[in-house]
């Protein structure tokens, strides 16, 4: 018989071994060499922590105690596995996208980044977790203690080992899990030496199962005798009980930090879920084929009351053969540790990341930039949780005594952890989901499942009986065993369904009442679309090239000189032999820095994360891009609106420059016209007074002529002053009208006579005086005037042999017309619209007007509030006058 | 020999001015009083000496004067030009179109009897 102390020894060279395994992946993954360190058979073994030490050992315990119902513990991962590798797809493209590193990272990056929900999630698997891990150091316990019954001499004491056991997985996870700081968050050691130790457990299993079926039970045919004969082979199924362990096994493996841990994080290649979705079942296959065999025998050898948890290692040893049983032991050691290595691990990463670590920034915000380095502190603060979690597990493993109480502990950690499922997966399928949906759903069932199943199963002290008996606060539906009067149910199956239910409808309503900030919603997006907008993330490339890609870049933003000028100091500093520097952090911090000058930090972060990283840019970053965007739109925009400002300015100032010059160009015109008009009257009076002053013997008729030309032409020099300032008057707006009350027919009574009084050629003026009743309360004088220069217009150009003029007027709805047509040959067409304009003539001048009348006509008559136009198409001129009946302040 | 005398001016009084003045030199003075058909009046009339108004009905004397410019016959012919518009944009335009001599309105008497004798005799010694 082996003694304790060998057993010791092989187990001590069998952790020797681990590490050395660990080590030395480790060393190969740094090298970069190994390739089938990221092999889809490693990723494949890798995942078989689920199968842990209450799998290795309870499976059997379980078989001989409840039949074939621990086969729900294998269903459950291996439907996940075939039928949903999808989802599994799903979670392990979102979990490497968004670079997370744990299930509590993962449900805080969907929803909005949000660390209450990371903290949650890290206290659920905490406390899911930490009896699990003393229910690992148990196991290690009792199978120790069964070689120890046999020899009692040995070396082992059985607190002390428990305590050496705990130290040295600390020992392991804080080597080989914490041994640097990527990003990416691999272990390759520790996956490695996990995948052996997954070899190591089935290897000792199958050897186990081998010997009971052909060394003790004589081949298979009389193996099937015995299980027919025994209990176990009765096909006893509750349906309820299997629904829910099948569920909930098929749950945990989804949610359980260290399945999250080796799945997701460790992932190296999505691909590998391919082959892991047949050879993990299959796995799965080969651990649960021997497990009734042993149990069958183990009952039949064995005598009543002994532990059939232990069968794997009693069975051999109760036939001698003591080192089948140590290789049994090696394999129940391999399931122990490593669960405990990724689950502290796993559990490590949450605590620090979500706990440890943003308490350490608070604390340090007061005392200046977190510019110290930052990577020490994170490792050291892992460090400490990996120990802190394993000394939780033993502590709990000590003070709960190991007794019959753990027995149920792998299956009340599974309901726990499975409260994180429907914030989980409506995560990821459902866009609506939102942080405080999953706030919700999760407390819900966490409080549900520690009220329903954690307390009720620590006994007395936690959970008085009478609360159990009657219910809190004597509410009989509020017992942990039948919420909401629902009898009858087996405990844990009442637990999940309750937990579960209320949590998803908690989560669901809770989702749809609330609604998701910008992040949120643009992490929903990513998540539930992830595979519309990400790559299967790759690698590091050559250092070299990225440096080349970093310069390029950074001389599109600083140009080629500075760009040059910075590398080429970097490269010193780094005193390479390369003009191109290594892209070190220091470099790349300092090349971040230099960049973030030009185009703002968020910018440059994303752009250096871009080439550097490989990986893709975060949300966040494209968040904060998006926030220096709109900053640079804004101010673009107010230098836009002040550039269209300006411009609006310019075009005004042209076009009132364009005005001025057309004024200017007028006032020339007009001052040539007027110096023209009033150098002609002067040209003959000079011209006659200088003959009548030099000549002598003018006769007298002569004498007379020449001074009436004189005197005429001196009338006109004075019309046109008179005009001039009558005009000028009017233009400036400067005239006052005299508003009086007559008739249309007074009116031109007046006119009529004074235009033609003085007049050498005779003209006919026709007028329908019943027409011209028309009552006027404006400017009469100056109507008048309009009228005079109308009429005697006509009196001095109709060139008609016997020329009429028709004066017709009527009244239009409180306007009043006035038509002036003559039968004379008209004015031409081209000229009719200028006859308005001043100095404007037609035709000779035979009157001797400055052509000011009609120009002054038309002022009057917009002052009047009427218009003056030329009216074609009736034989001779025709002018038509309109105005207001009544003078309207507002017709001006 | 008769010294002839075309007047295009449309302003009577002032025709009727020149006339009287020129007469009593002894030019033989005929008048016309519209731009329209100037050219052949004076292409008809032969004068020996063409005074010429700016501002006429029909077509402007810079006009008149650069088409009597263009022809063979008559580019010698001296023409005094009158305008009452006296700036000296219109004296350069009246000298580029061949004016013989450029005078503002209003003139005086003797200024204008001094100018045709001088032009006269310009012509004549030519």
């Amino acid at each position: 018989m082996a003694t304790i102390n060998v057993l010791i020894l092989v187990c001590l060279a069998y952790v020797v071994f681990l590490f050395a395994v660990a080590f030395a992946a480790d060393r190969m993954a740094a090298a970069g060499r190994g390739k089938w360190l990221r092999s889809p058979v490693i990723y494949t073994l890798s995942l078989s922590i689920y199968c842990t030490a209450w799998t290795f050992y309870g499976a059997v315990g379980n078989a001989a105690r409840s039949g074939l119902e621990f086969v729900t513990i294998y269903l459950g991962p291996t439907l996940v596995m075939v039928g949903w590798w999808w989802g599994l797809r799903k979670l392990v493209r979102v979990g490497r996208s968004q670079r997370v590193t744990s299930i509590a990272d993962l449900l805080s990056s969907r929803y909005g980044k949000s660390n209450t929900l990371a903290v949650c999630v890290t206290i659920l698997a905490v406390l899911g977790g930490t009896p699990y891990i003393a229910l690992q150091l148990q196991s290690i316990t009792l199978s120790f203690s069964i070689f120890a019954e046999a020899d009692p001499s040995g070396l082992y004491r059985e607190g002390s080992s428990v305590f050496w056991v705990a130290a040295g997985l600390a020992v392991f996870a804080i080597l080989f899990g914490t041994r640097n700081l990527d990003v990416n968050e691999r272990h390759h050691g520790v996956v490695t030496a996990i995948a052996v130790e997954a070899v190591v457990k089935l290897f000792a299993l199958i050897a186990v199962g081998v010997f009971v079926v052909w060394g003790i039970a004589g081949g298979i045919g009389p193996m099937m005798d015995r299980i027919d004969a025994s209990e176990i082979g009765q096909w006893n199924v509750d349906a309820g009980r299997w629904t829910t362990f099948i569920f909930l096994s098929a749950a945990a493996f989804i949610c359980l930090p260290r399945m999250f841990q080796v799945m997701v994080v460790e992932n190296d290649d999505e691909g590998h879920l391919r082959t892991a979705a047949w050879a993990f079942p299959l796995y799965l296959l080969f651990m649960s084929l021997f497990v009734v065999p042993i149990a069958v025998v183990g009952l039949d050898l064995l005598p009543q009351g002994a532990n059939p948890d232990l069968f794997v290692l009693t069975v051999p040893l109760s036939q001698g053969n003591d080192w089948l049983a140590m290789l049994s032991f090696i394999g129940g050691f391999s399931s122990a540790t490593s669960m405990v290595i990724v689950s502290a691990m796993a559990l490590s990463t949450m605590v620090s990341n979500h706990v440890v670590m943003p308490i350490w920034l608070n604390t340090q915000e007061g005392t200046g930039s977190v510019s110290g380095d930052v990577r020490n502190i994170v490792l050291m603060a892992r460090r400490v949780s990996i120990a802190a979690i394993i000394a939780l597990g033993f502590f709990y493993y000590r003070l709960s005594g190991g007794g019959a109480a753990l027995a149920s502990i792998g299956l009340i950690a599974f309901a726990g952890i499975s409260q994180i499922l429907p914030a989980l997966v409506g995560g990821l399928f459902w866009r609506r989901a939102t942080r405080t949906g999953a706030l919700v759903g999760l407390t819900v069932g966490f409080v549900l499942w520690i009220y329903t199943l954690l307390l009720p199963g620590m006994g007395g002290a936690w959970m008085p009986e009478s609360v159990l008996q009657n219910g809190l606060f004597g509410l009989g539906w509020l017992r942990p065993h039948a919420l909401f009067g629902i009898e009858g149910i087996d405990p844990m199956v009442h637990t999940v369904m309750w937990s579960l239910s209320l949590n998803t409808l908690a989560f669901c309503v809770a989702s749809l009442l609330s609604f998701p900030s910008p992040l949120e919603r643009l992490q929903g997006a990513q998540f539930v679309n992830v595979f519309d907008h990400s790559v299967a993330p790759r690698g590091w490339s050559g250092s070299v090239a990225q440096s080349e890609d970093l310069m390029i870049m950074t001389q599109r933003i600083l140009g080629t000189g500075p760009t040059q000028e910075f590398f080429q100091a970097e490269a010193q500093k780094q005193g390479g032999r390369s003009h191109l520097p290594e892209p070190t952090p220091g470099f790349l911090n300092r090349l971040e820095r230099e960049l973030s000058g030009s185009v703002g930090a968020a910018m440059a972060h994303a752009m250096i994360g871009q080439i550097v990283g490989g990986s893709s840019v975060s949300v966040e970053d494209l968040l904060a891009v998006a926030d220096e965007s709109a900053q640079l739109l804004e101010y673009s925009g107010q230098l836009e609106e002040k550039s269209s400002e300006l411009s609006r300015t310019a075009r005004q100032l042209r076009e009132a420059n364009a005005k001025l010059t057309q004024i200017s160009e007028q006032k020339d015109s007009f001052l040539s016209q007027v110096s023209h008009e009033l150098r002609t009257p002067m040209t003959s009076i000079r011209a006659f007074s200088e003959i009548m002053r030099d000549t002598d013997g003018l006769s007298r008729q002569e004498q007379t002529r020449y001074a009436a030309i004189i005197h005429d032409e001196a009338l006109r020099l004075t019309r046109l002053l008179d005009d001039l300032l009558d005009l000028s008057v009017l233009e400036n707006g400067q005239v006052s009208l005299n508003l009086s009350d007559d008739s249309l027919r007074s009116v031109l009574d007046r006119a009529v006579p004074s235009a033609l009084a003085g007049a050498d050629r005779k003209i006919t003026v026709r007028r329908t005086r019943t027409a011209e009743r028309i009552f006027l309360h404006t400017d009469l004088d100056r109507l008048g005037q309009v009228f005079i220069n109308l009429i005697s217009n006509a009196q001095k150009y109709c060139d008609a042999d016997d020329p009429v003029l028709v004066i017709s007027a009527h009244d239009v709805g409180g306007r009043v017309i006035v038509d002036f047509i003559d039968n004379g040959s008209g004015i031409p067409p081209g000229a009719r619209s200028m006859v308005f304009e001043k100095f404007a003539r037609v035709g000779g001048d035979k009157a001797g007007g400055a052509g000011l009348g009609l120009a002054i006509c038309r002022e009057i008559m917009q002052r009047l509030g009427g218009e003056i136009t030329y009216l074609p198409g009736q034989g001779g001129a025709a002018f038509r006058i309109s105005l207001p009946q009544a003078y309207q302040q507002a017709a001006q | 020999m008769s010294r002839k005398v075309l007047l295009i001016e449309d302003e009577p009084n002032i025709a009727e001015a020149i006339r009287f003045l020129l007469s009593r030199e002894g030019w033989q003075v005929e008048t016309h009083g519209d731009g329209t058909d100037a050219v052949q009046v004076i292409q008809g009339a032969r004068p020996d000496l063409v005074i010429l108004d700016v501002m006429l009905p029909g077509k402007n004397g810079m006009d008149i004067l650069r088409e009597l410019r263009k022809m063979e016959e008559l580019a010698g012919l001296p023409v005094l030009m009158l305008t009452a518009r006296g700036q000296s944009r219109d004296r350069e335009m009246a000298e580029n179109a061949g004016v013989s001599r450029f005078m503002t309105k209003p003139f005086s008497n003797a200024e204008v009897l001094t100018a045709v004798r001088d032009l006269h005799a310009q012509a004549t010694r030519l």
